[in-house]
């Protein structure tokens, strides 16, 4: 939606997560999805009939199906139902929630049900990210998705023990968190006193990044349900309400010297943006709760900086504070995050999901105490993409 | 230059290699080992919509239930709804040309499947042929357990 181009408020209505794995051998594709479906229906109070238009989305490429939303009506409930199919990457998830919102808040629809999905154990993600870069001039030359681009830079800038001991807390603060959500993949129960273990032996990838700094490759699906104010009070007690969302994507292969595009990170330029259209002078004072797309630890720690606009070493004394742990002044991905678990097409999503269930204040053992009024989601993909969105529990903005 | 000389235009060619695999589902596996095992081909019943699906699903499309459960034996024997003849041969094809793809909706079931019907002229076929299933057990799980369909001698 055009930045205060909306005719209306939309909240969100109905949620449903299925519980993320590596192991969904039991389940085809439709019958994934319509495990959250039927939960953010049931979320909802709602039945199928009431659901005015579907929008779906994952990776291009990576189960090797074509136009999945298609053949996925089985477990949508899209039959007769208008429909969209949204791909950006990484970022889709984020983009099926704009999406969503942007038909709601502009009149089209009043009840739209958004689905995120990925089943990676059947498909190539490699086969499916490579088609991704440019084939003429990037494709030849491309690495892949691991990079420890984020490591090699805190390094530089931090030092190499506090840079790496800043990455494992935060780790293992995202593990601490991700053992008390029943949804996440992978929740190992990571102690403190495995520090050094864990920094010294976990599996190299790539220069600094190691495997336990890695996410995870999941399946699973999220859905959620959007509808027009009027509707979403009759819907739900409690609707979440969507403020405000912005999206920056960037082609850094072609237009990396020119002039036109910011030069900031797209996380920074998309954070800058949107809370200064929105009025919000310090983030970190603001937001009770966010969920980040964290792909990785160092990725995490980095982008700290750049969602809170911080300056220095601020975003490094969080972690190392351990601010960012449920209870902490700001709690990130209390679900435990992307490092924990990571259905791409649905990872964006999931931290919507996971930031309103926090302002309904039912997310359960992960729940943060205290009121949460003012969510914030990320969503990160391509060659470092941002949408961010805002979420509120009140209209009163 | 011409606008149609490509003398100067280089094409850029390369090659992509897309592995997957695909989980049956519960109900999709049952359906395969019902036809392996017992040589029987089985639906599923919506009993909100009052239909029966072949193959089968595990929600209704219609009305989203969950009818998981509901298998019903169907026959395997049916009628030739539509059909079309495959007249290209290529590397990919299961048979060699010219051969018939049938819309086969068997008895008791409301919607009609996709298959090969063998054992007639692609020049003759039409709707309404009455054919049954020929089995084989030559085949990697699949609807392939089935080898083709078969017209019935009246």
């Amino acid at each position: 939606m055009g930045y205060k181009k909306r005719k209306r408020h939309v909240g969100i209505v109905g949620i449903g997560e299925t519980k993320f794995s590596s192991h969904r051998e039991d389940v085809n594709q439709p019958e994934m999805i319509h495990e959250a479906v039927r939960q953010a229906l049931d979320d909802a109070g709602l039945q199928i009939d009431d659901i005015d238009c579907v929008v779906h989305g994952n990776m291009e490429l990576f189960e090797m199906v074509h136009q999945p939303d298609m053949w996925h009506t089985l477990g949508s409930g899209a039959y007769g139902k208008s429909s969209f199919r949204l791909t950006t990457g990484g970022t889709t998830g984020g983009t099926l929630v704009c999406g969503a919102d942007n038909l709601v808040a502009s009149g089209m629809y009043d009840v739209v049900l958004a689905i995120g999905f990925e089943k990676l154990q059947e498909g190539h993600t490699t086969g499916g990210i490579t088609n991704m870069a440019d084939p003429l001039w990037a494709r030849k030359l491309q690495s892949g998705a691991l990079t420890a681009q984020a490591a090699v830079k805190l390094i530089a800038e931090f030092g190499e023990e506090r840079a790496r001991r800043a990455a494992m807390t935060y780790r293992i603060i995202m593990d601490k968190h991700a053992c008390k959500n029943p949804n996440a993949h992978r929740a190992f129960h990571l102690e403190w006193d495995q520090m050094e273990d864990l920094m010294a032996h976990s599996p190299p990838l790539i220069g600094d990044l190691r495997l336990i700094h890695m996410c995870s490759q999941s399946d699973g699906a999220c859905a959620i349900i959007f509808a027009a104010e009027k509707k979403a009070r009759e819907i739900s007690e409690a609707p979440v309400w969507i403020r405000d969302h912005i999206t920056v994507h960037r082609e850094e292969t072609l237009n990396l010297a020119n002039n036109y595009y910011p030069i900031d990170t797209t996380h920074r330029f998309a954070a800058e943006t949107l809370y200064e259209r929105n009025g919000i002078e310090n983030p970190l004072e603001y937001f009770d709760v966010f969920e980040m797309y964290d792909p990785s630890a160092w990725w995490g720690v980095d982008w700290l900086r750049d969602f809170f606009l911080l300056e220095g070493d601020e975003h490094i004394k969080m972690v190392e504070n351990r601010e960012i742990m449920i209870g902490g002044k700001m709690p990130i991905n209390p679900s435990g995050g992307v490092i924990a678990t990571n259905p791409i097409g649905a990872t964006a999503m999931v931290r919507v999901a996971e930031a309103a269930k926090q302002i309904r204040g039912d997310a359960g053992d992960h729940q943060v105490p205290g009121s949460v009024e003012h969510g914030l989601a990320s969503s990160f993909g391509g060659t470092m993409w941002t949408v961010l969105t805002m979420l509120e529990k009140e209209t009163n903005w | 230059m011409q606008k149609d000389d490509f003398s100067k235009s280089y094409v850029v060619e390369g090659k992509l290699a897309l592995p997957y695999t695909y989980f049956a589902g519960r109900v999709g596996s049952t359906f395969l080992t019902t036809l392996r095992d017992q040589k029987k081909i089985m639906g599923v019943q919506c009993n909100q919509c009052e239909k029966i699906f072949v193959p089968p699903r595990q929600t209704c499309e219609r009305c989203l239930s969950d009818i998981r459960d509901n298998w019903v034996p169907i026959e395997n024997s049916g009628e030739v709804v539509n059909f079309t003849v495959v007249r290209e041969q290529d590397k990919h094809l299961p048979r060699k040309t010219p051969y018939i793809l049938g819309l086969i909706k068997l008895d008791g079931a409301d919607t009609p499947m996709v298959h090969i019907i063998d054992g007639i002229d692609p020049e003759k076929i039409t709707e309404g042929v009455r054919v049954r299933a020929v089995y084989t057990n030559e085949s990697d799980p699949s609807i392939l357990y089935i080898d083709h369909f078969e017209p019935i001698s009246s």
